[in-house]
């Protein structure tokens, strides 16, 4: 039987068999899932306790002005400031908003509450006074506000995306999220699994077990044995983990949506959309978009690329971590050489973060996404924009290029550097070792 | 069988062998000595195709060494190794499946070496279960799991107790007896004197003697031996044409005399001489030990 096939045999089988590797597996979904509930819940349920108001209002102005909404109750009271704030802690009631005769020119108006009021709550009520008095002040200046309402233009920009098929919905927010769960998790596991195939080689030569398995097999069957056998662990991690999400949200989207009201609500604004605009509840409707934005999202091709690119930098870093590991007796030793791998991966990930989601088709963005070093992640923000097929098929290759540029580096360091003990290694030895000829 | 033409390896630094030849025959132990950093373990890596030479050639029965021979090999390395949180029965089928066996094949090579060396429970442990002998047993059987004809045993009794020492040595000789070749590599050297039919013995990067044990035994006698004695009449003394005395002693009970003989005289002539003045115990021929003929060597070469 093969050798490098054993090898690789041996690498997935001893990780998979793991109980961490399990715990692992369907911890993570698990988790994510139960986020994902929590977050629909708080969107759908909002918070629930609804919040008392009194409102002290010596100008009058405001008096049954105001709208109840969901979480706000107002109630107006008499007396004074100070016999108000007196009851308030009484009765342990939550907020009292103070407007005081001239408000206008003392520029006073408080809430008092025991607690800190949310920057929610006080947005709300500053929003609800400031129309309250714009209208009273056009009216004074003898303007009709019907005709201002009638006047009052909403806009509401739909991003359609011109392909081949015809046009299809763009959402930017969806893009977005979706861009950076996959650059993240890409940078994530380039992490753990380059980590892992360093872990190996160090075990390897720390046990002295090399030795022997280097007289069976060559040295570079076993690094790439062992990096395409950590290479399928993380896959199979990742194809677990889909279809584990998918599974799971596909029993708690039927859970959630059988609770009546819930369903009710969407329903309703699925139905009343007109009302929705009058009555934006921002957070619902916020989630219905997300959900209905979530759909335009080509999944499979998305999965795809992703696979292709946490394959592809996963083969770049883990040949140079497998050198790195090679070079060093022990883990602490690593520090001096992970920087320059690590380097790239954080670069390209502030950066992807922060300027290709908002500028996708820059130069910048274009350069990043084809340089190997840089491309799993950069691309990984770009492709679900919309990327030319010549680009992606461009840094695909550059892609493969580069693992095996790196991997024929790292070997040549590997198959001395596994051999060498007790010497501290310097960068000027490593290069000394790539020029060993076989 | 193993045939060692001209090897030159130079590292960075230092030239860790220069010019080395050494002939291995078929079925015999053979000793490869010397101190640390000799070179020993450079030679060995270059037999296993660890590394390469930088020029000379080895062959294996006439054959220029090739990946073919992996198989043939079994190699024990000084510093033993295996995974710690593997099972003992999957680790051993993985390295005797590097070694290109099958799997079926392995596991009845396997099973019947574990029961040879009472070691059938340990199956399912993993090595970090087990004690540093008990290991060292482990790591033996991996060595020699896949019959091979040359096996090559790196400081093979550092770390093994007298007990597990002589079964290792017994089986060795076991399989020495069944036609395989052994090649001992040891700083050690009085620890394989007596096993070994041939050895080398190598110094810094160079081979400085080679040959058969006895012969080369032989080639450093130089006529000396210690007699031990009871007399009532004083000591000993040199007899310049029979011989030379060159040391003295006196032990618990009676006298011990280290002399050389003249070149025309033999032990007869000694006795004669002796017999009617002293009461004879003992006598023996002093030989030197292997490491005292390194030693000479390497002062000689000083």
């Amino acid at each position: 039987m093969n050798k490098t096939l054993l090898i690789i045999q041996r690498e997935y089988f001893s990780r998979v068999k793991k109980k961490s590797f399990l715990l692992m597996t369907f911890l993570v979904p698990t988790l994510f899932i139960a986020m994902y509930a929590v977050v629909i819940f708080i969107f759908i349920k909002g918070d629930d306790k609804v919040k008392e108001f009194r409102v002290l209002d010596e100008s009058g102005v405001f008096v049954n002005k105001l709208q109840d909404k969901k979480n706000i109750d107002f109630k107006y009271i008499n007396g004074s400031y100070s016999d108000a704030k007196k009851e308030l802690i009484a009765s342990e009631g939550d907020f009292l908003l103070y407007i005081p005769k001239n408000y206008e020119a003392k520029n006073q108006i408080e809430i008092v509450s025991e607690k800190k009021p949310g920057l929610n709550i006080v947005g709300d009520v500053q929003d609800q006074m400031e129309n309250v008095l714009q209208n009273k002040r056009l009216l004074e200046a003898g303007i009709d506000t019907s005709i201002i309402n009638q006047a009052k233009a909403k806009v509401i920009i739909q991003a359609k995306q011109i392909t081949e098929d015809g046009e299809k919905d763009a959402s930017v927010g969806a893009t977005f999220v979706v861009g950076f769960v996959a650059a993240f998790l890409i940078y994530i596991s380039l992490f753990i699994y380059g980590t892992q195939v360093m872990r190996g080689v160090i075990e390897e030569k720390t046990t002295r077990i090399i030795e022997v398995i280097v007289s069976s097999v060559k040295p570079f069957q076993l690094m790439l044995g062992k990096i395409l056998g950590i290479g399928m662990v993380g896959l199979t991690q990742f194809l677990l983990w889909i279809i584990l999400s998918a599974g799971l949200a596909t029993v708690a989207g039927t859970i959630m949506l059988k609770t009546d009201s819930s369903k009710a609500k969407i329903e309703q604004m699925k139905n009343n959309p007109d009302q929705n605009l009058q009555q934006p509840d921002a957070r619902t409707s916020a989630f219905l978009n997300f959900s209905e934005a979530a759909d335009t999202v080509d999944f499979p091709y998305i999965i795809g690329t992703f696979l292709f690119y946490f394959l592809g930098g996963y083969l770049i870093y883990s040949a140079l971590f497998a050198a790195v590991g090679s070079a060093v007796d022990n883990e602490t030793e690593t520090q001096q050489f992970m920087l320059p791998i690590t380097l790239p991966l954080i670069f390209t990930f502030i950066i992807g973060m922060n300027f290709i989601v908002n500028n996708p088709d820059s130069n910048l963005s274009f350069w990043l996404s084809m340089i190997p070093f840089t491309s799993p992640i950069a691309m990984m923000i770009r492709v679900p924009f919309g990327v030319p097929l010549w680009q992606l098929l461009l840094s695909m290759s550059l892609l493969i290029g580069g693992f095996i540029f790196t991997t024929w580096v790292a070997a040549r360091i590997y198959r001395v550097g596994i051999l060498m003990y007790g010497k501290k290694t310097s960068y000027k030895e490593i290069a000394k070792w790539f020029m060993y000829k076989e | 069988m193993l045939s060692i033409k001209n090897i030159v390896k130079q590292y960075a630094n230092h030239r860790a062998l220069d010019d080395v030849s050494i002939e291995v025959e078929q079925g015999s132990i053979f000793g490869l000595l010397g101190p640390n950093g000799a070179g020993k373990t450079s030679l060995i890596r270059i037999i296993n195709q660890i590394t390469a030479p930088d020029s000379g050639e080895i062959r294996i029965n006439g054959e220029k060494l090739n990946p073919s021979h992996i198989s043939q090999i079994g190699y024990l390395p000084e510093e033993r190794g295996l995974y710690k949180k593997m099972e003992i029965g999957d680790q051993m089928l993985y390295l005797a499946q590097l070694k290109g066996m099958s799997k079926s094949e392995a596991t009845k090579k396997i099973k019947y070496w574990f029961e040879k060396m009472e070691m059938q429970s340990w199956w399912k442990k993993k090595v970090e279960d087990l004690s540093k002998g008990m290991q060292q047993k482990v790591q033996f059987v991996a060595t020699i799991v896949h019959d091979p004809q040359l096996i090559i045993l790196d400081e093979p009794f550092s770390g093994f107790d007298p007990v597990n020492a002589e079964i290792i040595t017994r089986e060795i000789l076991e399989l020495n007896q069944k036609g395989a070749t052994i090649i001992f590599s040891t700083h050690r050297m009085e620890s394989v004197e007596q096993l070994c039919d041939n050895i080398a013995l190598i110094h810094k990067s160079h081979k400085i003697l080679d040959g058969k044990v006895k012969s080369i035994k032989n080639s450093y006698r130089n006529n000396t031996f210690r007699i031990d004695y009871f007399s009532d009449h004083g000591v000993i003394e040199s007899n310049p044409e029979i011989f030379q005395v060159i040391n003295e002693k006196t032990l618990e009970e009676g006298k011990q005399v280290t002399v050389k003989i003249a070149d025309d005289k033999n032990t007869n002539d000694v006795l004669q001489y002796l017999l009617p003045k002293v009461r004879i115990t003992q006598v023996n021929e002093v030989i030197p030990s292997i490491n005292d003929i390194f030693i000479q060597n390497v002062t000689a070469l000083n």
